[in-house]
């Protein structure tokens, strides 16, 4: 049997000024811009097939649903 | 037996040719596999069969034979199973699945299908004993149609009103008529769905039908519902695109959001609204005297 992550957050990517604002036991990826900051996202929404939602702060999370 | 050879014909062929005529192939109901087909229509001529012969041995006083009817309820009983578990495998393949709740509804329906097809075959197999062939291809023919009426289920354009609507997005939440969606994090994902999206509200009738949509099952399968006439964008790492339903949870609407393969106002109003209510899901608050009360 597969088992899956359900509603877990995979990654967080945020810019460098904003590497305060997460923490925790999640692999957090910093970013130089705003640019860098969405293709990271974007290619480790496709890479781990989850979600990219934005936290209205500067960071974006990674959501497996 | 041969004064029994023409009812038991008669009333086998007008059971088989009821099961033939309930297979019409569905979307919804039914994914048309040939080998479904075979199973299905075998089982039908059974049951047809058992139907037929229930009068002649009744007539000839064998009485025994009747409790052959408990047997094929028994193995009717199978069907049910047997599409639950086939339906239930294909899940995991399907982007926007039925959900448990649409699978029970179409396994319960494949065995009543075979009852339904007992019973067309046991009037006209009696109509044809007792009264002779003219009249059992009309008992043939009324059954046939009661249970057309029978299996019609109630669609959510019954009980719900169905209009377009327009999504947007307040920063990162795409919001329908006020109705939270989902967090889109991706600018140019955003864009996107705002291109390619079509949204409905389903407005509840009355409070049974608030009651009906608050399932989360019937609203996987309105979204299956749509995603398969519709088509859509999804893919298994473009979560984004996965149909959502949404409640209002004051005023108990629905909100639909679609990224659909063919984008088409018209149709995606037109497929929710013939999306089947499930059984599982109907719910009657008015039905009790308190929740009338409740209700105003």
């Amino acid at each position: 049997m597969e088992i899956q992550f359900q509603e877990a957050i995979l990654a967080i990517v945020v810019k460098k000024e904003d590497r305060e604002k997460a923490g925790g036991g999640v692999p957090i990826f910093v970013t130089e811009n705003e640019e860098e900051k969405i293709r990271v996202a974007q290619t480790l929404a496709s890479v781990l097939k989850g979600m990219v939602h934005d936290l209205g702060n500067g960071v974006f999370i990674l959501v497996k649903h | 037996m041969e004064k029994y050879w023409l009812t038991v014909v008669l009333s086998t062929g007008a059971g088989f040719l009821a099961r033939l005529y309930m297979l019409r192939s569905d979307y919804r109901q039914y994914p048309g596999y040939p080998h479904g087909y075979v199973t299905h229509l075998s089982l039908g001529f059974i049951a047809a069969a058992l139907g037929a012969v229930a009068i002649p041995a009744l007539v000839e006083k064998e009485f025994t034979a009747v409790t052959f009817l408990a047997l094929a309820a028994e193995q009717f009983r199978e069907i049910r199973s047997m599409e639950r578990e086939s339906l239930g495998a294909l899940e995991d393949g399907e982007l926007v699945p039925r959900g448990k709740d649409y699978i029970e509804g179409i396994a319960k329906v494949f065995e009543a299908r075979n009852y339904l097809v007992m019973l067309v075959s046991l009037a006209t197999s009696a109509a044809t004993q007792f009264l002779g062939w003219p009249y059992g291809v009309g008992a043939a023919l009324v059954t046939l149609a009661i249970s057309e009426y029978l299996m019609k289920g109630p669609i959510i354009g019954d009980i719900a009103q169905v209009v377009p609507a327009e999504p947007v997005f307040e920063g990162s939440v795409l919001k329908v008529e006020g109705i939270e969606i989902m967090n889109v994090g991706l600018p140019a994902m955003r864009e996107k769905l705002l291109r390619d999206g079509l949204a409905v509200v389903i407005k509840p009738k009355d409070d049974n039908a608030r009651a009906t949509l608050h399932s989360t099952g019937q609203r996987q399968a309105i979204a299956h519902v749509a995603a398969s006439i519709l088509g859509t964008k999804k893919d298994v790492d473009l979560l984004e695109f996965t149909p959502l339903l949404r409640k209002d949870p004051d005023t108990g609407r629905i909100a639909l959001f679609m990224v659909p393969a063919e984008k088409d106002m018209e149709c995606l109003v037109e497929a929710v609204r013939r999306a089947p209510v499930l059984e599982s899901a109907r719910r009657a608050p008015l039905k009790t005297r308190l929740g009338r009360a409740a209700a105003d």
